[in-house]
């Protein structure tokens, strides 16, 4: 018998979820790469699908590798339970697809990952779901973009790539005063370093290719539900008849479960966007070390935005932890154990300096990704945000001279080391633009 | 005795072999059928009190409290499905009948029914579902992947 005991943070990203195995007592968490599961009767058969009792169907549906993966999550943010998806995109749409359809309306800061505008503002559309983008995607300006179809308010905690500081709370209340959930991508963030349900968040969604994974393997999301919401009239797709189970009400029968179960049951299966026993294996080898990692690399990059804001190179920095940041408050309130390991900075040359940089950096990999143990950097403008008109640029802001850096685990005097000779570099190609 | 803690409400479960649960519905898409069909196909002995349904499934349902006891003796727990309003009566009917616990499932908090109750030497857990809380000791919510709060490094039996 356990006792009764509000274990910490790193404990339960070791334990939670993965107990050791009740058959073969393997400690590790086996990967159970089995498409179905034999069922016990032909009884057993028919409460599984019509979801009177839990187990396995389908691994589109749930797999133990899996589910063991979503309790963790589940236990790091704070939530009820998780559903996982192949991508951080899935779990995007994952989260939007359970509450709204065709003729709804969701409110988003446009403070976002290029990709996440695009699948708003293109994809989404095309599905018959009006999302407004709302700049700078603080209370006020988001609360004056709801209408009566309005089915949620999304924000990322730390916004790609300018560092934008949501304001959960405040975002919250006005969401909650609409009848409607706060959806916060929390990527940049990780649950060690913000876990936005504590600040009124319902519905959080991750790219778990990111911190979670943490090194740069595992394509994978994941959905995080708090239970507290309390889902009505508002949300017909969870509180009316399922045509899919029979007449079920999610809400009536699941109660505080409702949103997970049909993320699972309707959603997941219906669109079946998965996520492979196998990649999650690695994320929970991931997750084990989640708190030393982001220990580490939230310290490192602190030191080189301080390093590059000293520096005759640089323009300018955004580092969401600098004393500087006019959202220090914001920081202090939400990111009181780092303000994370990914930041922006513009080099005095322009478009021409930031490309010369990072073609002379050697440790540093040039890549489209964040969150990994080892250091990356990337060009926003001419990449992860390429997609966008300079309309949507200038508001997720994005400006030419930006670079994008995500530190990783090396030793920090190495990567500073690096900087230096490719600032050395960019100020050369500078320097000759500018005669 | 208010059972609050994840430790007591498994203890119970633990010892708990026969439910009656008020409300138990004979419509396979109502909770109380979730429920019903869950605690029957993990091992308890379960008997459905509604007096508006004969049978579930064609196994007898009975119309009171007093009438399964008579058939079936003391059971360890009442489930309740009923509106909070009408509790206060359910929770006298499970003291008469000697019951050893009463379980109210999810928004049953009535404050007079659960004191009665109390007071009259029943373990009491109220606002929690049966199937949930057994779930969340014997797998169930692990395998659908929601949070179970069990961290433990022991074999689960």
């Amino acid at each position: 018998m356990s006792a009764d005991r509000e274990f910490g943070f790193s404990t339960r990203a070791l334990h939670a979820g993965t107990p050791p195995d009740p058959i073969t007592g393997a400690r590790a968490t086996p990967i159970v790469m089995s498409a179905s599961y034999v069922f016990e009767s032909t009884e057993h058969a028919a409460n599984l699908y019509s979801l009177r009792t839990y187990g396995n169907i389908y691994t589109r549906i749930s797999n133990p590798t899996v589910s063991a993966f979503e309790e963790k999550m589940a236990s790091l943010e704070g939530g009820l339970g998780a559903v996982a998806t192949s991508s951080g995109h899935a779990a995007q749409l994952v989260a939007v697809l359970s509450i709204a359809q065709s003729g709804d309306h969701i409110v988003s800061s446009a403070n976002l990952y290029g990709g996440s505008v695009t699948q708003f503002s293109v994809a989404f559309k095309r599905l018959g779901i009006d999302v407004t983008l709302v700049a700078g995607g603080d209370p006020d300006g988001m609360r004056a973009a709801i209408r009566p179809n309005t089915k949620a308010l999304y924000v990322e905690t730390i916004g790609n790539p300018q560092g934008t500081i949501a304001d959960i709370a405040g975002l919250a209340t006005v969401a909650h005063a609409a009848g409607v959930p706060l959806i916060v991508d929390n990527t940049f963030a990780s649950p060690y370093l913000c876990r936005p349900i504590e600040h009124g968040g319902d519905i959080i969604v991750h790219s778990a290719t990111k911190f979670i994974c943490g090194h740069g393997t595992v394509m994978a999301g994941v959905v995080v539900e708090s239970g507290k919401f309390t889902w009505g009239a508002k949300h017909p797709l969870l509180s009316t008849p399922s045509p899919g189970y029979h007449g079920m009400l999610f809400t009536e029968t699941f109660g505080e479960y409702a949103f997970l179960m049909r993320a699972r049951a309707e959603v997941l299966r219906d669109f079946g966007p998965c996520l492979s026993p196998f990649d999650a294996f690695l994320l929970i080898q991931g997750l084990e070390t989640l708190a030393v990692r982001m220990e580490r690399e939230t310290s490192s990059a602190a030191t080189i935005a301080a390093h590059l804001e000293k520096h005759e190179g640089v323009a300018w920095v955004r580092y969401p932890g600098s004393a500087s940041n006019p959202q220090h408050e914001l920081v202090r309130k939400y990111l009181p154990r780092g303000a994370g390991s990914i930041f922006t900075f513009g080099l005095g040359g322009g478009r021409a300096a930031a490309v010369a940089f990072i073609e002379s950096l050697q440790l540093w990999s040039h890549l489209a990704n964040v969150g990994d143990a080892k250091s990356l950097v990337i060009h926003p403008a001419s990449t992860t945000h390429a997609q966008l008109s300079e309309d949507e640029m200038e508001r997720a802001g994005v400006t030419p001279d930006m670079v994008r850096v995500s530190v990783g685990l090396e030793d920090v005097d190495d990567l500073i080391w690096d900087l230096d000779r490719a600032l050395a570099a960019a100020s050369k190609v500078a320097g000759a633009a500018a005669r | 005795m208010i059972l609050r803690t994840p430790a007591e409400r498994r203890e119970l479960l633990d010892r708990t072999k026969t439910v009656f649960m008020v409300g138990a519905s004979p419509n396979h898409v109502r909770p109380s059928y979730f429920v019903y069909r869950y605690l029957l196909s993990h091992g308890f002995a379960v008997y459905g009190v509604n007096p508006n349904a004969a049978s579930i499934d064609g196994d007898p349902c009975y119309s009171s409290l007093a009438a399964c006891a008579q058939a079936h003796g003391v059971p360890d727990v009442v489930d309740v499905f009923r509106r909070t309003e009408e509790v206060v009566a359910v929770a006298r009917d499970a003291i008469a009948i000697g019951a050893k616990a009463i379980w109210f499932q999810y928004g049953v908090i009535n404050e007079e029914a659960i004191r009665i109750a109390d007071e009259a030497g029943l373990f009491v857990v109220y606002d929690r579902c049966m199937k949930v809380e057994h779930a969340r000791f014997h797998g169930g919510l692990t395998m659908t992947g929601m949070n179970s709060g069990v961290i433990s490094s022991r074999r689960r039996p």
